[in-house]
């Protein structure tokens, strides 16, 4: 067959809702271009892993620290099941490691904010899991297979996390004045990061129009974003706290709420680099990458060894 | 008070639980592997989950009124009775996997006698306990494996850990006189008893692994009354503070 007519397949299974899968045939573009997607958001998964656990050790009662030290958890076993979904397109789990750490693979950027208080460990639950699920549901009938199926674990595990995030929230805002104004403080630190994290806006999104005709993404940033704000004002108003944005009103016509715009140039810098926390994420990672590469020769050597037994 | 006996017996067990958990779970996000990251955290909620367990019975005998957080989050150095062994800083992953190995090595033969105790609760965590840890050692005990007989390095580095780790393995068996009361009552574990078994466990090992077990060591002990390390006081600093900073709020 040649390349029209596998490319003519290959749009065909996807005009009929079929899923991709790791021996068929697809175009180099939407491969490269799930590599970059999946592997950003495993590498996400695993950079998400250092704000949170930052606070396991400081956790206020013993039910939080498990709590939280399961969530952590998960998303380390997320991290896991992205990276399987990746290999699955010909790349190394080493190789995608490398790509993280010499900066030439993205992660969501929201992880290069600090998590400064306890009620940081709410809001990043409860909005940055709740805006990485609006995209995640979709992301259950995304065209490639193998990634569909680990998105409708994820999702499962996620929706638990965002209802823990919030429950924190909850628990802090009918608190003392002192816990209530350290949960509105720490929303009105996560919330633009949080609408940052659907990315640009459509038109200016270099991945979106590719994203949406290989069903890799089946709604646009700004969508997403409007359904996180619809979804996200009365959770907020219920406990009593408020979003950080003036602009923000319902508008009838729409059905939904207006909202102001987030700081892009903020946005673009962070993902140039200049986030707060940029360099202490990656170094991190790095440091534990080269702390354990003696553990993981080892662990090579061993396993050499015992086929050299068996053999 | 009429249970002080089990009340201290029980702390015992909860803090040398809860400050080992919290010792792995500084690991979470830092592991060599993904995958050990999400083993460590593992263990670490099984251990923090027996410590919750322990402390809320714990609570319930001393009946003053005290929650499972009070007595974890309340309590000074001197009032911790965790080991020793416990309580070391992670180190290196080879250092961190002989502390656990030791330690699994001796809850394994402790919850297995531990069944057997008169007391139902105690008798049921232990049977709780027994399942977990025969997870645990086989984990730190292919660990062991593969450090000990993988590179030189990570050979050396494990005899090394071995070597700094072994003068707090007695203190594993210390016991007090409340102790001593409770195993006449047939509710407490003689730690002699399991003595013989867990040095059997420990040399097997420690031969698969090709290590060489240390001798002649000076042992460090006090812990069950609580002397310990400097480094428990550090801990405790970090597990503390948020708890203690806003005493009158609910988490």
């Amino acid at each position: 067959m040649d390349t029209n007519q596998l490319e003519q397949n290959f749009d065909a299974k996807l005009a009929r809702n079929e899923s991709i899968e790791p021996k068929d045939w697809m175009p180099d573009n939407y491969r490269k271009h799930l590599i970059r997607q999946i592997s950003q958001h495993a590498h996400s998964e695993i950079v998400g892993m250092l704000p949170e656990g930052n606070w396991i050790t400081r956790a206020p009662s013993l039910r939080r620290k498990m709590v939280l030290l399961a969530k952590v958890q998960d998303e380390g076993g997320h991290g896991l099941y992205l990276y399987s979904a990746a290999e699955t397109l010909n790349i190394s789990r080493e190789e995608l490691i490398d790509q993280l750490l010499t900066g030439k693979a993205k992660y969501s950027s929201i992880f290069n904010y600090p998590s400064l208080t306890w009620a940081d460990i709410g809001a990043i639950g409860w909005l940055v899991d709740g805006a990485a699920i609006m995209n995640q549901v979709m992301l259950q009938r995304t065209s490639y297979g193998p990634y569909a199926r680990a998105m409708v674990r994820i999702c499962k595990e996620e929706s638990f996390h965002q209802r823990q995030g919030y429950e924190i929230m909850t628990v802090l805002a009918k608190g003392t004045a002192e816990q209530k104004a350290m949960a509105q403080d720490a929303l009105n630190r996560w919330w633009w990061p949080s609408l940052m994290m659907f990315g640009p806006p459509d038109e200016k999104s270099p991945n979106t129009a590719n994203a949406i005709k290989w069903k890799i993404k089946r709604e646009t940033n700004d969508e997403l974003r409007q359904k996180f704000v619809n979804q996200t004002f009365p959770q907020a108003d219920i406990i009593g706290l408020k979003l950080p944005d003036p602009d923000l009103k319902w508008n009838e016509s729409k059905g939904g709420f207006d909202f102001g715009t987030p700081n892009w140039e903020e946005f673009y810098n962070i993902i140039a680099g200049n986030g707060p926390c940029n360099k202490a994420r990656i170094s991190a990672r790095t440091k534990a990458h080269n702390e354990g590469a003696w553990v993981r020769e080892a662990a090579n050597a061993y396993a050499e060894k015992k086929k050299a037994v068996l053999a | 008070m009429k249970n002080e006996g089990l009340f201290n017996y029980l702390l015992r067990l909860a803090d040398t639980n809860l400050i080992l958990g919290h010792r792995l779970s500084e690991w979470c996000g830092h592991a060599p592997y993904l995958e050990e990251d999400i083993a460590m955290a593992n263990i670490a909620l099984d251990m923090i989950g027996q410590a919750n367990a322990l402390f809320q019975y714990a609570a319930k005998t001393e009946a003053k009124g005290r929650t499972e957080d009070d007595l974890a989050y309340m309590r000074n150095e001197r009032e911790f009775v965790n080991t020793l062994l416990s309580e070391q800083p992670n180190g290196d992953f080879a250092m961190t996997i002989v502390r656990q190995f030791l330690s699994d090595v001796f809850d394994f033969h402790f919850y297995e006698s531990l069944k057997s105790s008169k007391d139902e609760m105690l008798s049921a965590l232990a049977v709780k306990g027994h399942k977990e840890v025969t997870y645990h050692l086989r984990h730190t005990t292919a660990w062991m494996e593969r450090l000990g007989d993988g590179t030189e390095e990570s050979h050396s580095r494990l005899q090394k850990a071995l070597n700094e780790l072994w003068c707090y393995t007695d203190d594993l068996f210390e016991l007090n006189e409340g102790d001593k009361r409770l195993v006449k009552e047939g509710i407490a574990v003689d730690p002699a008893s399991i003595q013989n078994a867990w040095i059997k466990t420990v040399d097997d090992v420690l031969a698969k692994a090709k290590l060489v077990k240390p001798a002649g060591v000076w042992q460090q002990k006090g812990s069950r009354e609580g002397i310990h390390s400097e480094h428990l006081g550090f801990l405790l600093a970090e597990m503390q503070h948020l708890h203690r900073a806003y005493p009158q709020a609910q988490w």
